[in-house]
């Protein structure tokens, strides 16, 4: 280079603009925010309405429900989340055109994982203020914030690094978002979201035990259930150490599978 | 043959070494996807300050060359130095220097134009003030308008503006003005003046021959992978010193000459008749014509 060079802008810096133009690209479109987040507290409001019965024991399926629509959110604002808007990105050439500036690569996935937790917080914060206000759900209590915090952030990160790896395989958002949509509806309904985990034929919740959603899941209900439901599980216990394993390897298998497999540009047509 | 004085250095042969001094060197460039030929053993040096344009049909290599340059693509053989650096090694300093407006357009966004372009600005060590971009490309009434409700022409501004923001030494502009009407593009090519004025180094990739003859300094046609010619417009293909074609009526029938002097055969003509010569035309071959003749000798 010729010139003397001006330095380039602090990392901080670019991470900071990066975040700002992806919390604005979100919460300005309005599918996005229509399908993220309010598609999950319609359904809380619709359940809770109309299925608020008792479990036994005084146990609402609200308080059940609780637990599985704030893990479906989670899946949302992910898994669903990064597929769809990095796929689309990808086939209109903004990643392109990213990759042709001096922003440090990083930056981009900085701006995308402060998009994932801004509406995490979001969907959660709005569930629960809806549940306490309408519905009597008791909110969790003393070290039940911190199984909610762990399980949130393990089963988010899990989640947003395989949706990442999932948006290199669709050909561009529509596509991404046909094939997604469907697989994490199939999901919610084996992973005990919509029904009872216990009322779920015993070969689909060894399917579900494969995906991150069901540990989530049951990681919320150790959260919002008192604790003697923990003998309907599948195992008679909450398996908290299971639910990290389990949630961590999907983390590592998703962070390999984005090294592999992620790609700044279209597949060459040429 | 006296203006071929004016003309810039002639292009490099194979063999010689790159050069450094120039903007972008390219030696021997060779790129193949599977068994199409896409780059072949082309060799060019685009000098500092200049306007470059390179023509061809579709398929010709336009894309597959200035993405090379541009390090979005490897290479299969050859050397490639742009502003000093392999690109396929250029690492964030290098590309600070830059300037990419890539063929597609840039996507459906939820930020008004002046975010899209001040974000961009943050990425760059040394940026244009973005009200100042916007006016350039004209876009300043159209600053708080969300990218998504552009038109093709309007978000195709909105791509050179983000190209132009971070001060490059070096612009790439692959097929900037397809689907401009005639007044964007004129504005368009006013704009890449101005950008010239201020020294900025500009490969251009066009199918259009009046803006190649309009903007560039050099023109090099690209057929097939292999560059056909380098030249300044005027000189293209021999274009000065082609025999002129004269047309006119005698005696009812239409005749045709080839003339390398066609004031004297003109003159004769005239002498001939004793007042207008029925339907005199002298005709130069255009731009257009020699480029014709070119991609089609290359195929």
């Amino acid at each position: 280079m010729t010139a003397p060079d001006v330095p380039l802008p602090s990392v901080a810096r670019v991470f900071r603009s990066r975040a700002v133009v992806e919390l604005k690209e979100f919460f300005r479109q309005r599918e996005a925010v229509v399908f993220t987040l309010m598609l999950p507290v319609l359904l809380l409001v619709v359940f809770g309405a109309v299925l608020n019965f008792d479990l036994g024991n005084g146990v609402s399926f609200t308080q059940y429900f609780m637990a599985g629509i704030i893990a479906a959110g989670i899946l949302g604002a992910s898994l669903q989340n990064m597929a769809i808007s990095i796929a689309t990105e990808r086939s209109d050439g903004t990643l392109k055109s990213l990759a042709g500036t001096p922003m440090p690569r990083s930056a981009y996935f900085v701006g995308k994982v402060v998009q994932v937790l801004a509406v995490t917080v979001a969907i959660i914060v709005i569930l629960l203020l809806i549940g306490v206000v309408f519905y009597g759900i008791d909110l969790p209590a003393g070290s039940d914030w911190l199984t909610f915090a762990w399980v949130t952030f393990l089963g988010s990160a899990s989640c947003t690094l395989l949706g990442i790896a999932i948006s290199s395989l669709a050909k561009n958002g529509r596509s991404a978002s046909a094939t997604v949509t469907p697989f994490a509806l199939l999901l919610q309904f084996i992973s005990g979201v919509f029904f009872q985990f216990s009322e779920i034929p015993s070969w689909m919740q060894t399917v579900a035990a494969f995906f991150p959603l069901k540990w989530m899941a049951q990681g919320l209900r150790s959260v919002f259930l008192p604790d003697f439901m923990a003998a309907a599980e599948p195992a008679g216990s909450w398996e908290h150490g299971r639910i990290a394993l389990v949630l961590v390897l999907w983390c590592i298998a998703g962070l390999l599978l984005c090294v592999a497999t992620f790609r700044w540009q279209d597949r060459s047509t040429k | 043959m006296t203006r071929s004085s004016a003309a810039v250095r002639p292009r490099p042969h194979p063999g010689d070494p790159l050069d450094p001094a120039a903007a972008i060197s390219i030696r021997g460039l060779g790129k193949r996807y599977g068994e199409f030929v896409a780059v072949d053993d082309l060799d060019l040096d685009i000098h500092r300050g200049e306007i470059f344009a390179l023509l061809g049909p579709n398929g010709a290599g336009k894309t597959t060359t200035v993405e090379i340059c541009e390090g979005y693509r490897a290479r299969d053989t050859g050397d490639v130095r742009v502003l000093g650096e392999d690109p396929a090694q250029g690492g964030r300093r290098w590309k600070a220097h830059l300037g990419i407006v890539l063929q597609s357009n840039s996507g459906e966004s939820q930020l008004t134009v002046r975010e899209t372009v001040a974000s961009r600005a943050d990425l760059y060590p040394d940026p244009r003030n973005p009200d100042e971009v916007l006016e350039l490309v004209g876009l300043t009434e159209k600053a708080r308008v969300r990218g998504q409700a552009l038109s093709g022409g309007q978000r195709r501004r909105l791509d050179v503006a983000l190209g132009i923001v971070g001060r490059p030494t070096l612009l790439f502009l692959d097929e900037p003005t397809t689907g401009f009407d005639p007044e964007a593009r004129r504005q368009f090519w006013s704009l890449i003046r101005s950008l010239r004025e201020l020294g900025t180094t500009m490969l251009l990739t066009t199918h259009y021959l009046d803006e190649a003859e309009a903007l560039a300094d050099r023109v090099g046609v690209i057929s097939r992978g292999r560059l056909v010619e380098v030249a300044v417009p005027s000189l293209l293909g021999g274009r000065e010193t082609a025999p002129a074609l004269i047309t006119w009526t005698e005696d009812g029938v239409r005749r045709t000459a080839e003339t390398a002097t066609p004031t004297a055969f003109v003159r004769e003509l005239a002498a001939r008749f004793p007042g207008e010569v029925p339907d005199l035309a002298v005709a130069r071959p255009t731009l257009e014509d020699v480029y014709l003749r070119m991609i089609g000798e290359g195929r």
